[in-house]
């Protein structure tokens, strides 16, 4: 309609209903190379980031207390899930944590499934189960039922992120602890300018040679680019209703990635 | 008038607006690196189409699309090509079903002949993003989308023994650098292969390719009906050797020195 509400794609201005769509797309056009591209792009540190994000949760039972509910969200392809689940196995002895992964992108999922069976031995028990869903409603996922939420490289994709962030509070159980792995600002400004010029450059340039396809790598920048800030996005966390540990976020690699955690209060 | 528009440095956190729908402005660096990724890339996996035909942008800027623009500017149906912007499509030519039903010697004949030997279709090329103006685009697009018929009036295979020396005679009748760097695949080839390349194939490339008139000038679409004999004629072009035939010829050779398997005595039987 045409008073319908427009957001950013990137750096184009689209319509509400329109973003999803074209997010999905840029998705499923990665969905089967994303592993070798993030590997491209961050020349392999993304596992990094990703490895001390779980072990700084410390996903699983402790002594006494009972096993976790987690949702892992817009984790289509597993990383984080099966990160968690060997954590939780292996350091805290924990073999009925379970995950529910959590995509807006069938293909993502697919491919998380996939890995899931060939690669861990989480696929097709009751530990692991992947679910289409919108980070925004969350519908299927019950009020106060989740342990710990995660969501990894997926807030920047949401059309409406505080509607996203309301929704991880509702599913959260009080006491339940928000957590976010995301690209954000590069401090101090001479990384900075170094770190635009090789997004917006050599990135982009990645894209087409190794999958083919420049303009979706174009998208991953751009919108990295339109991510509020460290300080800003804590805010918004904040503002959903979560108690903020510190300032509420820990930088990673110069600020290229931050974690913010947020707990529902009891 | 024949140079390219003076581009002026700019950054890649502030690129110049595309000049024409899918037009992506690239700097110096991105360029070079991008050619040589992009011919490295299609060298080890000459599957990948789309990286092919990013080396073949990234290669033939400057001077030499320009070089070919002025060659159709310097020619009647060159010019009208400019100006009309034809494009060789599935769609906009007539099918290969109703192709193969014109008579024999014409050139829309050949071409679907030509296809259905090497089980193909004619199938959409990728368009052009790389090259700064669209008329250097559409250029380049020309010469992608007419590479069949290159292949359909020379005579030359779909195989790799077909292609390198066909690229060969493209890069002496077109110039473009990306034709004669593909030529190189000669390398690839098997060694009965590389002597037949060696000894007939490139030599003819390489005079048939200078002595034939410019194949960008020729308006394809409008020739599906004319006498491919009389349009060879026209062209100056002399084809090659049938290399179907000679490859057929050497595998019968082969096969007659082996040993004549059905003649020979029966094995004793273990099993009766």
């Amino acid at each position: 309609s045409s008073t319908e509400k427009t957001t950013h794609f990137g750096f184009q201005t689209v319509t509400e209903s329109k973003k999803a769509d074209k997010v999905a797309e840029v998705f499923s056009s990665v969905a089967s190379s994303y592993d070798r591209m993030n590997d491209v792009m961050s020349a392999g540190i993304h596992r990094l980031w990703k490895d001390h994000f779980v072990r700084s949760l410390n996903p699983g039972r402790r002594p006494g207390g009972s096993p976790m509910n987690i949702l892992d969200v817009a984790g289509g392809t597993g990383d984080i899930a099966f990160r968690i689940l060997d954590h939780a196995t292996k350091i805290n002895h924990d073999t009925q944590t379970r995950v529910t992964c959590a995509d807006i992108n069938a293909d993502m999922l697919r491919e998380g499934e996939r890995r899931s069976l060939v690669d861990t031995s989480y696929g097709g028990t009751d530990r692991i189960s992947f679910i289409v869903q919108n980070a925004e409603t969350l519908d299927a996922i019950p009020n106060n039922s989740v342990d710990l939420y995660t969501i990894s490289f997926g807030v920047r994709n949401v059309t409406n992120i505080p509607t996203a962030l309301k929704s991880a509070h509702r599913v959260l159980k009080p006491g339940g602890v928000f957590a976010c792995l995301e690209f954000s600002k590069v401090r101090p400004a001479i990384l900075d300018a170094i770190y635009q010029r090789y997004s917006f450059s050599v990135i982009p340039m990645m894209g087409q040679l190794v999958a083919g396809d420049r303009d979706s790598y174009q998208y991953l920048v751009e919108s990295i680019k339109m991510f509020p800030s460290q300080e800003e996005f804590a805010k918004m966390v904040e503002e959903a209703g979560f108690m903020l540990p510190g300032k509420g976020f820990e930088e990673l690699t110069f600020g290229v990635a931050s974690i913010w955690k947020g707990v529902k209060s009891l | 008038m024949n140079r390219l528009p003076a581009r002026r440095p700019f950054s890649v956190l502030s690129r110049p607006p595309p000049s024409y729908p899918g037009h992506v402005p690239v700097n110096s660096f991105e360029k070079t690196f991008l050619a040589f990724t992009s011919l490295l890339g299609s060298f080890l996996n000459p599957r990948r189409g789309d990286l092919i035909a990013l080396a073949g942008e990234t290669t033939s800027t400057p001077y030499f699309l320009p070089r070919l623009r002025r060659t159709m500017l310097s020619h009647p149906t060159g010019r009208a090509i400019l100006r009309h912007r034809p494009e060789i499509t599935p769609t906009s030519i007539p099918a290969v079903s109703t192709l193969l039903s014109y008579p024999p010697t014409t050139l829309g004949y050949t071409y679907a002949r030509w296809l259905h030997t090497h089980n193909l279709s004619p199938f959409t090329r990728p368009p052009v993003r790389y090259v700064p103006t669209p008329e250097l685009a559409y250029v380049l697009l020309r010469y992608r989308q007419s590479h069949d018929f290159y292949h359909a009036i020379t005579g030359l295979p779909a195989i790799r023994e077909g292609e390198v020396p066909l690229k060969l005679f493209e890069f002496m009748n077109l110039g473009l650098p990306m034709t004669g760097l593909a030529a190189g695949s000669y390398v690839t080839l098997k060694k009965r292969e590389r002597e037949r390349v060696w000894d007939i194939y490139f030599p003819w490339a390489i005079r048939a390719g200078l002595e034939c008139e410019a194949l960008i000038n020729v308006w394809w679409e409008k020739e599906l009906e004319s006498d491919v004999g009389e349009l060879r004629r026209r062209l100056g072009l002399v084809i090659p050797p049938d290399m179907r035939a000679l490859r057929k010829a050497e595998r019968m050779r082969e096969r007659g020195s082996a040993v004549d398997v059905s003649t020979a005595p029966a094995p004793a039987s273990a099993i009766s």
